[in-house]
């Protein structure tokens, strides 16, 4: 089964090949299959968090991001079911923050917006939950808009200042999980860092201050093709 | 986690210098420190009083008068809940399930555990906080008298009502060890995978087969948990056999070291029965002494085994066991992604069994007879006997010993109830059943349980004081690391808030049962895939009940209650607000 030493799997019926070791996610990507995901950052330990990458693995329900491709894996990907999870989840986020496009910096450029355009969310058929959050805007050159914050951990797993985490889990639970920001370490990043940091986060959560809308809005990487599309075509 | 214990239980607090001197320490930041303690219960950044009550507020307990205790507190300390007094003297806080269900209403005052609460007691308890006495002492003026084989002081009675076949008959410590070290540890491994010895925490894992498989990772360094973290809502046995027979489950920690080449082993107890810890430490020294634990045991040269016990600080999800790990890794209790499994990659990323305390005390029993006694009780694929904490509306609450297999009518004529509505079995995570299902059988093929059986009479309300209660139980619970668990629950709570508030529909109680069986694949870990069971099994079981509160023909009715929401506004500006309603 296997080509030059790889890994043979297949992603709805399609023949791929994947490195020993290489995520469901990744290997999918460098077959130019797109599996939607809100946390996962290639290169970093997966969290699987978002469960937005929810495949199934030999029939049965898994993350993309956290399970590794086995030689002869069958793998399900863009079907009925999990589209319609996936949308379900989406939606869950829609409601559980405040979400405004229209006004956000992120719009066009957001990971989120762009998933819920390519899973057609017309609107949540869950009610919003308009919850109370809350922005920090203590550090030097970043604003950090929690109403925005999915909770996907990209931050938390990636955004760091002489090895130490920027930003924190605080709390747990439905109603009190809050990414912290840590006041001092923060005050430290440099702009260059605290861009870094605005694109890793999926939405508009974290931003960096003094400089917005550069790119008008309808000129962004999301408003000219849908998510997933340079995975694609490629 | 045992530095933020300690200064936790010096300070009342962690306080901030506490996290900046942790975090420099450790080389981390602040916030990463915050993380880990803003995760659990019991550990806080502000202070919880001098004297700190964590009443628990399980359902059970307001069936044993718990909102008079509770006022009975909120007047004696003149605060509200979840609040300590202007002197620091006193803090009252609610809190989840804590193993007391057969004696509630209780309480944990500083590690202390206080049972059959009354409004009269109260006042004695607050009266001797203002004394300024020790809280041993308070619980002794309450009545606390000696428990358990071996002392162990305190107001906690353990209600066993029925001993079984397997682990009570004729126990004498020393026995099974004596006898495996004449076996090799694959054959002591091939001996309880062929009894069929199944995980007694609730997933019904078989033993056996998990021990193989850690053997089968290699590896020089082998752990071995005991996952004394019993958090479902209604569980207690673990408490009565850690009290009654601690030496019982270290013998079986022993045996399954001997089996799986472990040196250490470490019992992760809930933080809830902190009161138990140093008799248990004690007989932990008893058995070294006897030479059944430390090196070269019962004579066997190489045979080194010993055990600790770790403290949890209050959390339901670590009682998942990559949960349990990542907790005792000193970090937040989030389970972990699958693969690799813990028998693959646990604590300290070397292979790890976690097994619960009651399958390891079943452990000794099965060396000492065999795999073939074993399986003759119970049922054909749920092998051997069944600890039960049953609770709630029956007269004899409990622990009981009974063979997999027994029917829930049987169980309920055992324990002495009557006009049942429901049983929720398994606790919440479990499933709620009317009477249509009392003749099924209690077994992994049927009515699988961890050991939570909580009966609901007929003049309870199920939906509003159970099943809303327990799908907040879950929403505080759930670590907040999968979107759908934390957040999708918040969705169902407030829908079933809607229906009980009378302003459901059909359409709404079709909603809710679809919505809420999105968990089901969606989530990683079994709190997430659980977390909906009490609103998915009560509309399949109980449907009538969601009905009778929607009798309208109408498709939609709005929730939104126009008062509320511009009181905020009105109150900003001083208008009481004049709304009619339309």
């Amino acid at each position: 089964m296997n080509k030059n030493g790889k890994l043979y799997f297949e992603i709805d019926g399609k023949a791929c090949y994947a490195e020993e070791g290489q995520s469901v996610i990744d290997a999918a990507k460098a077959n130019g299959v797109f599996i939607p995901s809100l946390c996962h950052v290639e290169g970093v330990k997966a969290a699987g968090s978002c469960r937005v990458c929810n495949v199934k693995v030999n029939g049965r329900n898994m993350t993309a991001c956290t399970t590794p491709v086995t030689d002869g894996m069958v793998v399900e990907n863009d079907i009925p079911e999990l589209n319609e999870l996936r949308q379900a989840i989406i939606e869950v986020l829609f409601v559980s923050g405040n979400h405004f496009c229209p006004s956000c910096e992120k719009s066009g450029n957001c990971e989120l917006q762009a998933l819920a355009y390519r899973y057609q969310m017309l609107v949540p058929r869950f009610p919003y939950e308009f919850p109370i959050k809350g922005v920090d805007a203590s550090a030097e050159h970043i604003f950090h808009d929690r109403n925005r914050c999915i909770l996907c951990k990209r931050c938390i797993r990636t955004v760091t200042k002489d090895g130490k985490n920027v930003f924190a889990f605080h709390g747990r639970g439905g109603e009190h999980l809050h990414v912290v920001m840590d006041e001092e370490l923060a005050s430290q990043l440099t702009e260059e860092e605290a861009k870094q940091a605005m694109e890793i986060c999926p939405v508009g959560a974290i931003l960096k201050k003094e400089q917005g809308y550069i790119v008008p809005i309808g000129e962004r990487k999301f408003d000219k093709l849908p998510i997933g599309s340079d995975i694609e075509n490629k | 986690m045992d530095i933020l214990l300690d200064i936790q239980e010096t300070y009342r607090q962690i306080p901030d210098e506490a996290v900046g001197m942790i975090a420099d320490q450790l080389e981390l930041s602040k916030v990463d420190v915050e993380e880990t303690i803003s995760f659990y219960h019991f550990f806080t950044l502000e202070p919880v009083g001098k004297y700190a009550i964590y009443l628990n507020d399980s359902p059970v307990s307001f069936m044993h008068h718990r909102a008079d205790v509770a006022d009975a507190f909120v007047k004696e300390l003149g605060i509200p809940f979840n609040s300590v007094t202007d002197d620091g003297l006193v803090g009252i806080w609610d809190t989840a399930d804590i193993g007391m269900n057969d004696q509630e209403p209780a309480a944990i005052i500083n590690g202390i555990v206080f049972t059959y609460l009354t409004p009269t007691k109260v006042k004695d308890i607050i009266q001797g906080m203002r004394d300024g006495k020790e809280v041993q002492e308070i619980a002794d003026g309450l009545g606390a008298e000696l428990d358990g084989p071996e002392g162990l002081r305190t107001m906690i009675q353990n209600h066993i009502h029925l001993k079984g076949d397997v682990l009570f008959p004729g126990y004498e410590v020393g026995n099974a060890l004596k006898q495996i070290v004449t076996e090799t540890p694959e054959e002591v491994v091939a001996e309880v995978k062929d009894s069929n010895l199944r995980g007694r925490g609730g997933a019904g894992f078989p033993t056996g087969l998990k021990w193989e498989y850690c053997r089968q990772s290699g590896g020089d360094e082998v752990y071995l948990i005991c996952n004394a973290d019993e958090g479902e809502p209604g569980t207690f046995k673990e408490r009565v056999i850690l009290t009654e027979l601690p030496k019982l489950l270290f013998e079986g920690m022993a045996v399954a070291g001997y089996a799986l080449d472990a040196k250490e082993g470490i019992v992760y107890l809930r933080y809830e029965y902190r009161y138990m810890k140093e008799y248990l430490e004690k007989n932990l020294q008893e058995m070294r002494e006897n030479n059944f634990l430390g090196k070269n045991i019962v004579g066997k040269s190489g045979f080194d085994f010993d055990i600790r016990i770790q403290l949890g600080a209050g959390s339901y999800v670590c009682g998942e066991e990559s949960g349990l790990i990542e907790s005792m890794e000193g970090k937040r209790g989030e389970p972990r992604n699958r693969p690799p499994f813990p028998v693959q990659s646990g604590y300290l990323n070397k292979p790890t069994v976690v097994n619960n305390v009651e399958t390891l005390c079943k452990v000794v029993p099965i060396i000492l007879k065999d795999a073939d006694w074993f399986k003759t009780l119970g049922t054909k694929e749920s092998a051997g006997t069944k600890f039960l904490s049953i609770s709630g509306d029956c007269k004899d609450p409990g622990v009981y010993e009974v063979e997999w297999g027994m029917t829930i009518n049987e169980m309920l004529e055992m324990v002495g109830a009557t006009d049942v509505q429901a049983v929720k079995v398994g606790g919440p995570s479990g499933t709620c059943i009317d009477p249509s299902h009392f003749g099924r059988s209690i077994a992994f093929e049927d009515l699988a349980t961890g050991g939570s059986m909580i009966i609901i009479g007929e003049k309870h309300n199920l939906l509003k004081d159970f099943i809303l209660p327990f799908t907040d139980f879950f929403i505080e619970e759930s670590c907040g690391s999968c979107a759908p668990c934390r957040s999708l629950t918040v969705i169902l709570r407030d829908k079933l808030q809607k229906i009980i508030d009378g302003n459901g529909t059909q359409k709404d109680i079709d909603e809710l049962y679809d919505w809420a069986r999105l968990g089901r694949t969606a989530n990683r870990c079994g709190l997430g895939q659980t977390a909906a069971n009490p609103i998915i099994t009560s509309i399949e079981n109980f449907r009538n009940l969601y009905e009778d509160l929607v009798k309208t023909d109408e498709e939609f009715l709005s929730a939104f209650n126009m008062e509320q929401a511009v009181a905020e506004s009105c109150e900003v500006v001083g208008r009481i607000p004049n709304i009619k309603s339309h």
